[in-house]
């Protein structure tokens, strides 16, 4: 290979690399106006939100975020007069609409939810998962290959195809609306990933670091712990990851099975309503919220997401 | 320090049979090579021993006692891996140290025992640093480190220097033999690596397909083979082996010619093959075996020179004040007391006074 051919493949040229730089940007741009429509929203008044031509500049407002957390009443300029003045900056935000605090909405609640069957199917799904694909990777199971198609099966059908059954089985097992009920049917959905995609990472670490331990005067299960989690971290972040955004995304489900008790945040923000009209700010306000946890959860475990999704792919 | 035994040992995978009623003694402090080709069961062997693997049948016994079935880590073994299997997420102190964690020693103790270990390795420099970026050499110090810091009754060796660029193999070999010597335990090294054998062993069972062919000291092993097998096995450049015919106890037929042989203890079969070492191969004018120089390979002071005959290609070892040209016709002449006959069918050893000589029949 002469050495032109071999320079052109490691270090691209500037014009080529100009022309990357522009289509990532340009992607980028296309993939976050959404987003960004969505937190310049939700720092927009009711009116400015739906105002057209759209603002881009305007002067940045806390409504939205106040809205989604309280229940607000319309009350007479009389009572009004009446009250004694704001104790907070969000009393008088209010109040400056004519109306005053009722009382905490429930979006609190719905985002804890979240946070409970979210995290908490995540959790299930990558420990089950993970004791699962070391068996597979490591012991002769018997019917191996069979219970391994059998467990990705499970995600041969979209997942709200049986939703009716589902919704029949939970109200006769009473766990209709309850956290328990989600973080086991998102468990479920997720449990043929995380085996799937956790085996793969498993098969990668070589035998030798357990049977050095094994040799070296440690059980089955201290080795597994000691030597084989610390080196599957990756693939276990990486696999977390994926089971997170679909158990917290999650909206058909939740919408059909929770309510009162055990709603999550997918299928309330919709139900934030204003006064005339959707609150927009408010919805916005509180999908911005909803975008943090998985954000931060993505960026804390972001040096392993990457390593995780590429792993595998080159043999070392 | 103990003994190992082993009998009657056979492991089965499916139809796969990958040790076959294997018996063997390895003694106390003794440093004891299997050697063989890739799927000889020799490593099986091997993780039988240290309790990796269960065998089908058979017996293993550690210092008298029978271990056969036992845990690996309830056996007092240590065991060194052909890549290390260094854990990545520990620095090297923390490697060394992991097996003396597992007994509950306390932490002092751990200390200076982990130091102790890296003295003797020379690798104390090392220890807080993390496996990923050190050479294949301390690699493979780290992993002797974590072997000989718990002091256990033997240690198992998977062809620990297999992983090595051959310059820095021959240096770990004299580093093997020089730390063996100064702990002097029990050590059984798989290999498929003869030179390696050679030099380290204190005794070495050659196997194949399942089976110990023969479990001798290096030097029994290198002149008395039992087999064509172990004797083509063993040796470099290899022994050289010519179609022959019984001619009397003291001689064979190898093509036109008549070649003197230690006298032969049995009745020889009709179809033989003679086996000389290179060295054991001298030219000569007035030989009656004749042949034509095929090949000449200056090795420095000495040089190999192939000859091709009518009864097969000979090589052999001289001193390069020799002259042979490409195509000369030269005569061969074997030494006498170190020819070996061969049983053609069965590849056996024919025995002789150079078998009775070392008290092997």
């Amino acid at each position: 290979m002469s050495p032109d051919t071999a320079r052109s493949v490691v270090e691209p040229g500037a014009t080529a690399k100009l022309l990357a730089a522009v289509l990532v940007a340009a992607y980028a741009l296309v993939a976050l106006i959404p987003i960004v429509w969505i937190v310049l929203t939700s720092f927009k008044t009711p009116s400015a939100a739906i105002a057209y031509p759209p603002s881009v500049l305007f002067s940045p407002s806390l409504e939205g975020y106040v809205n989604v957390f309280t229940q607000r009443t319309r009350q007479t300029p009389e009572y009004m007069a009446s009250l004694p003045p704001p104790e907070t900056w969000y009393d008088a935000l209010v109040r400056s609409r004519n109306m005053v605090i009722a009382g905490p909405s429930r979006f609190a609640e719905r985002y804890w939810n979240s946070i409970i069957i979210g995290f908490g199917s995540t959790f299930l799904a990558v420990f089950l998962g993970t004791l699962a694909a070391y068996a597979f990777s490591r012991f002769r199971v018997p019917l191996k290959d069979d219970l391994l198609f059998f467990i990705l099966s499970t995600r041969m059908m979209p997942p709200i195809a049986v939703a009716i059954p589902i919704f029949l089985m939970y109200r006769t097992l009473g766990l209709s609306d309850t956290h328990l009920g989600m973080i086991l049917l998102y468990t479920a959905v997720n449990l043929s990933l995380s085996v799937w995609l956790l085996k793969g990472f498993m098969d990668e670490i070589p035998r030798e670091y357990e049977e050095a331990a094994l040799v070296d005067g440690y059980s089955r299960f201290q080795a597994f712990l000691k030597v084989v989690l610390p080196q599957a971290v990756t693939g276990i972040a990486a696999t977390a990851i994926f089971c997170l955004i679909f158990a917290w995304n999650e909206y058909a489900f939740a919408l059909l099975l929770t309510s009162g008790n055990a709603q999550t945040a997918p299928p309330f923000i919709p139900t934030i309503i204003g006064e005339g009209g959707l609150d927009w700010p408010a919805v916005a306000a509180g999908t911005t919220m909803f975008l943090v946890p998985i954000l931060v959860f993505t960026v804390l475990l972001r040096r392993h997401l990457l390593r995780g999704i590429t792993f595998g792919a080159v043999r070392k | 320090m103990a003994e190992i035994r082993i009998a009657h040992l056979h492991k089965r995978f499916g139809e796969f049979v990958a040790v076959r009623d294997t018996t063997l003694t390895v003694a106390d402090g003794e440093f004891f090579v299997l050697l063989g080709p890739s799927g000889c069961g020799k490593t099986t062997t091997l993780r039988m021993i240290a309790g990796l693997e269960l065998p089908t049948s058979g017996e293993i016994r550690l210092a008298g006692e029978d271990v056969t079935f036992r845990r690996a880590r309830d056996r007092d073994i240590a065991f060194v891996f052909q890549l290390f299997a260094l854990y990545p997420h520990m620095n090297v102190r923390r490697n060394i140290a992991f097996p003396l964690l597992a007994q509950g020693l306390p932490r002092a103790e751990v200390r200076a025992r982990v130091v102790e270990a890296a003295r003797l390795l020379r690798i104390e420099h090392l220890l807080d640093r993390p496996v990923g970026g050190l050479s294949g050499g301390d690699r493979q110090r780290v992993a002797l480190g974590r072997a000989i810091v718990r002091r256990p009754a033997a240690f198992l060796m998977d062809e620990p220097l297999g992983a090595l660029d051959a310059e820095f193999r021959a240096l770990m070999c004299e580093e093997l033999r020089l730390l063996h010597q100064r702990i002097g335990a029990t050590t059984v090294y798989v290999t498929h690596d003869q030179l390696e054998a050679m030099a380290m062993a204190d005794r070495i069972a050659v196997m194949d397909k399942g089976v110990v062919l023969q479990c001798d000291r290096p030097a029994e092993i290198y002149h008395r083979p039992r087999s064509i097998f172990v004797a083509d096995f063993i040796g470099s450049p290899a022994m050289s082996f010519l179609d022959a015919r019984p001619a009397g106890p003291t001689a064979a037929r190898v093509g036109e010619a008549t070649v003197a042989v230690p006298r032969l203890q049995e009745e020889p079969p009709p179809e033989l093959v003679l086996g000389i070492r290179p060295e054991h191969l001298r030219l000569a004018d007035s030989a009656p075996l004749r042949g034509v120089v095929a090949g000449v390979e200056y090795m420095g002071a000495r040089q190999v020179v192939t000859v091709d005959t009518a009864a097969g290609r000979a090589r052999l070892r001289c001193g390069n004040e020799v002259k042979v040209g490409f195509g000369e016709r030269v005569g061969l002449l074997p030494d006498p007391t170190r020819a070996i006959l061969f049983d053609r069918a069965s590849g056996r050893a024919l025995r002789s006074e150079l078998f009775a000589a070392a008290g092997h029949g």
